[in-house]
């Protein structure tokens, strides 16, 4: 069951006459601010109307009118989202930044002046983020065109109907994925790092002085995009004095694979197995965010036994990702391998559930708008039955005995990595990280989606907001899946595992659409606009990964640079989702 | 390796040094060595890295063949496995790690997109396979592949060292390939330093047509 959309409960329209109207468009909701306003509105919103977390922030491109930034806040106490919207035009866009009203959205409007060229006055820095300063062109507008480019959407004639086609590469000039303005004379180019706008972001930023106001010595060092403890091809330029951080900016896009360009050319069904590698230890949670968006713009229900398997499922995944968390957080600290080794031997038991009911370990491609691709045996709900009943309560209390008291682990976490309550939500962190830091805000209960609502659970929350309460929250949160998963298992019917016949075309009615999960690292969601197209006109995943770094630098700051590994771990960062 | 495997057949070793004495070819004692200690480089790029740590632990357990000792720095490995997704941002830097290795080297592609850029090759940040830049020993299809595919995989390595010789061997060799991989470099998009005659004649060839891309 999805909340009703009742923005209508508050007027913007009223408070703000002829700066604010509200989008009539079919299929649309929310309200449209005039650009000029923007800071002015905004600092309402945030400050009248205590939307104080700014979820979401994208650019969608128009071809060939306009640009428009869509922004979707939250209350933290709970409820749906106030979603406004600025309109510029396509040369030249300008909106003003809110940055300085929610910090939340440095990352995000980095990413929609990367990808589309939308400028934010007064962000603090606002460079590319995913691709290279220096690249050509902003790739997700409409008229750009990668160099692999074959048709707008899918599937490709040349595929389908007619079932001949070259490889790529041969119908490319170079002969390969690449392109170069005319003109453009590789000899004469010369080679500027595009690094160094980092470093100068952060020297501008941190001019470091001692107590006598005399200029000392700090050291920049790189830690990764190949590094052991980064976990993926995550990079941070780090500003050190002697061994303490002062400041530090992450530099990703080592992994940036193009999600949303290619999930734009993709039919909806198509891009259901993309989902799967966005955060790659939790396709069902990706696949739940997504097919719940197209769900809504469809407006169609879900069968009821497909209701409980989603939940199950997705509650499956939240343990393993959480037991990995544990391996790998303690692997961070020093603690080589047997927490690894444990955490592992429990994740394969919960693969095996994984692989009998969707085929694959770990890219289970299984939902479908509706419903899911299958139905799960009795065998196998039995084998989750015990596992839930048995095995993994057993196994968490011994890594609990393991861990929670343990000396090493204690010493190192407590107190470290500081984040307060106001600024966790002012960056917009959700997910464990918010509910480390004393902000009791699930959404599985704050804004309650699918059948969330008929289960009992507490929410984990911890109000220290150090790395011990975000290993604490961790903690909680498996037994409360567990908890999930029983009263699931217990209530799950009989019947259709899809309301509507599956099909691989299906007809999505214009308009727009926000769906989001509480995923095991925090809120994953989906923005989509369709235009009436069997293809999406717009895709943008709303990826926790990236925008649970914005407080990273706050956290850091002042702590040595042995922790930073472990500061950063604990945020829990996955790079298929960071990157896209 | 038991003295029946090492020993080359045709020599005849009289029955009282049988235990003492071998006689064997330089080149096997050299693979052997080779084949029973890869070490491969701790490096992961997506997805697949997860298969690669799977592979590693309790239930699969890489040890079996002598080959689970991650180097996390490229001075000490063998093998790079490259696994997951190659970047056109992150490329510099995998070319960058493979000329650290010292020889022998061995570049294994796990999954699709290393090995031709996959699910994602059509974009624009995308490599399509790691081949274009790296020598690839070993392609291992999936997405991502079991572990069961990388063990073979990996099997698969071995049984190419044990048939390399040193005389054949590119690192021992002159040529083009005995010289480190040039680094590709960042500019309007990713200039393989290589083929800047190719780019150059392209790029000034379409200087009069006006192209759609902007």
């Amino acid at each position: 069951m999805i909340a009703p959309d009742s923005t209508t409960t508050i007027d913007l329209v009223a408070r703000f006459p002829s700066v604010v109207t509200p989008d009539t468009r079919p299929g649309y909701s929310g309200w449209i601010v005039d650009p000029a306003h923007l800071t002015e509105v905004a600092t309402a919103i945030r400050n009248e109307f205590s939307y104080d977390l700014l979820s979401s922030v994208t650019g969608v491109d128009y071809y060939p009118d306009k640009m428009e930034v869509v922004y979707h806040a939250y209350r933290t106490t709970g409820g749906p989202a106030l979603v406004f919207k600025v309109q510029i035009p396509r040369h030249n866009p300008v909106v003003p930044s809110v940055t300085p009203i929610w910090k939340g959205a440095e990352l995000q409007e980095r990413e929609a002046w990367d990808l589309l060229g939308i400028r934010f006055e007064g962000h603090p820095d606002l460079r590319r983020i995913f691709m290279w300063e220096g690249f050509a062109g902003h790739p997700l507008r409409k008229d750009w065109k990668e160099p692999f480019y074959e048709e707008d959407v899918k599937p490709f004639k040349s595929r389908w109907p007619e079932g001949k086609h070259l490889p790529a590469e041969m119908r490319t000039p170079l002969q390969d994925n690449l392109f170069f303005p005319p003109g453009f004379d590789p000899e004469a180019f010369s080679f500027q790092d595009p690094d160094q706008a980092a470093y100068e972001a952060l020297r501008r930023q941190h001019r470091p002085t001692d107590e006598d106001g005399i200029q000392t010595d700090v050291i920049i060092i790189n830690m990764g995009p190949q590094h052991p403890s980064t976990h993926g091809v995550f990079r941070a330029a780090v500003m050190l004095d002697g061994e303490t951080i002062i400041g530090l900016k992450p530099i990703v896009g080592y992994l940036h694979r193009n999600h949303e360009k290619i999930g734009e050319r993709n039919t909806f069904l198509q891009n259901m197995p993309y989902t799967d590698r966005l955060d790659y230890f939790n396709s069902m949670s990706n696949n739940f965010g997504y097919a719940l968006a197209v769900e809504k713009l469809m407006g169609i229900p879900v069968a009821e036994r497909a209701e409980y398997i989603r939940v199950i499922m997705a509650e499956l995944s939240r343990i393993q990702n959480h037991l990995v968390w544990f391996g790998m957080m303690l692997n961070d600290l020093g603690a080589m391998y047997t927490p690894a080794l444990y955490a592992f031997e429990e994740r394969e038991l919960i693969l095996d559930i994984f692989e009998a009911t969707a085929g694959s370990r770990m890219m289970c491609n299984y939902f479908r708008f509706g419903g899911v691709a299958r139905d799960v045996s009795e065998d196998t709900l039995r084998k989750i039955h015990d596992l839930v009943h048995d095995r993994l309560p057993r196994k968490i209390d011994e890594m609990d005995r393991l861990l929670t008291e343990n000396e090493v682990l204690v010493s190192r976490l407590k107190g470290i990595g500081y984040l307060s309550a106001e600024d966790a939500i002012r960056t917009s962190m959700t997910g464990p990280m918010l509910r480390a830091s004393g902000v009791p805000y699930d959404i599985r209960r704050a804004d309650p989606y699918s059948i969330y609502d008929r289960f009992e659970f507490d929410v984990a929350c911890h109000p220290e907001g150090d790395m011990y309460a975000r290993y604490q929250v961790r903690m909680d949160e498996v037994r409360e899946s567990i908890k999930i998963i029983k009263q699931a298992l217990k209530q799950i019917p009989q019947g259709p595992i899809m309301s509507v016949k599956p099909s691989y075309q299906i007809k999505v009615p214009p308009g727009e659409a926000y769906g989001r999960v509480e995923a095991p690292k925090g809120e994953l969601g989906f923005y989509i606009v369709s235009n009436g197209q069997p293809n999406p006109w717009r895709y943008h995943v709303r990826a926790p990964s990236l925008i649970n770094l914005t407080s990273l630098e706050m956290m850091c700051i002042g702590e040595k640079i042995a922790d930073f590994v472990a500061i950063l771990g604990a945020v829990d960062i996955v790079l298929g989702e960071l990157d896209r | 390796m038991n003295p029946k495997d090492i020993n080359l057949p045709g020599y005849e070793i009289p029955e009282e040094l049988k235990h003492v004495i071998a006689i064997t070819a330089l080149d096997r004692l050299y693979n052997w060595g080779r084949r029973s200690s890869v070490w491969p480089l701790m490096f992961g790029l997506a997805c697949c890295a997860i298969e690669m740590i799977a592979t590693q632990a309790a239930r699969y357990d890489l040890a079996r063949f002598g080959m689970e000792v991650m180097r996390p720095t490229p001075r000490q490995a063998d093998l790079m496995i490259v696994a997951g997704t190659v970047t056109k941002k992150m490329v510099p830097a995998i070319v960058r790690l493979y000329n650290q290795m010292p020889e022998p080297k061995y570049v294994l592609a796990m999954g699709a997109c290393a090995s031709s850029g996959g699910p994602f090759k059509e974009g624009y940040n995308v490599v399509a396979g790691i081949d274009k830049f790296l020598p690839v020993d070993v392609y291992v299809p999936g997405c991502p592949p079991t572990p069961q595919a990388l063990i073979n995989g990996l099997i698969l390595l071995q049984k190419k060292i044990d048939k390399e010789s040193i005389k054949q061997v590119r690192w021992y060799r002159k040529g083009p390939d005995s010289v480190a991989i040039p680094i590709p470099v960042l500019g309007p998009d990713l200039i393989d330093t290589r083929r800047i005659p190719d780019i150059k004649a392209h790029t000034l060839s379409s200087t009069s047509k006006t192209d759609d891309q902007s």
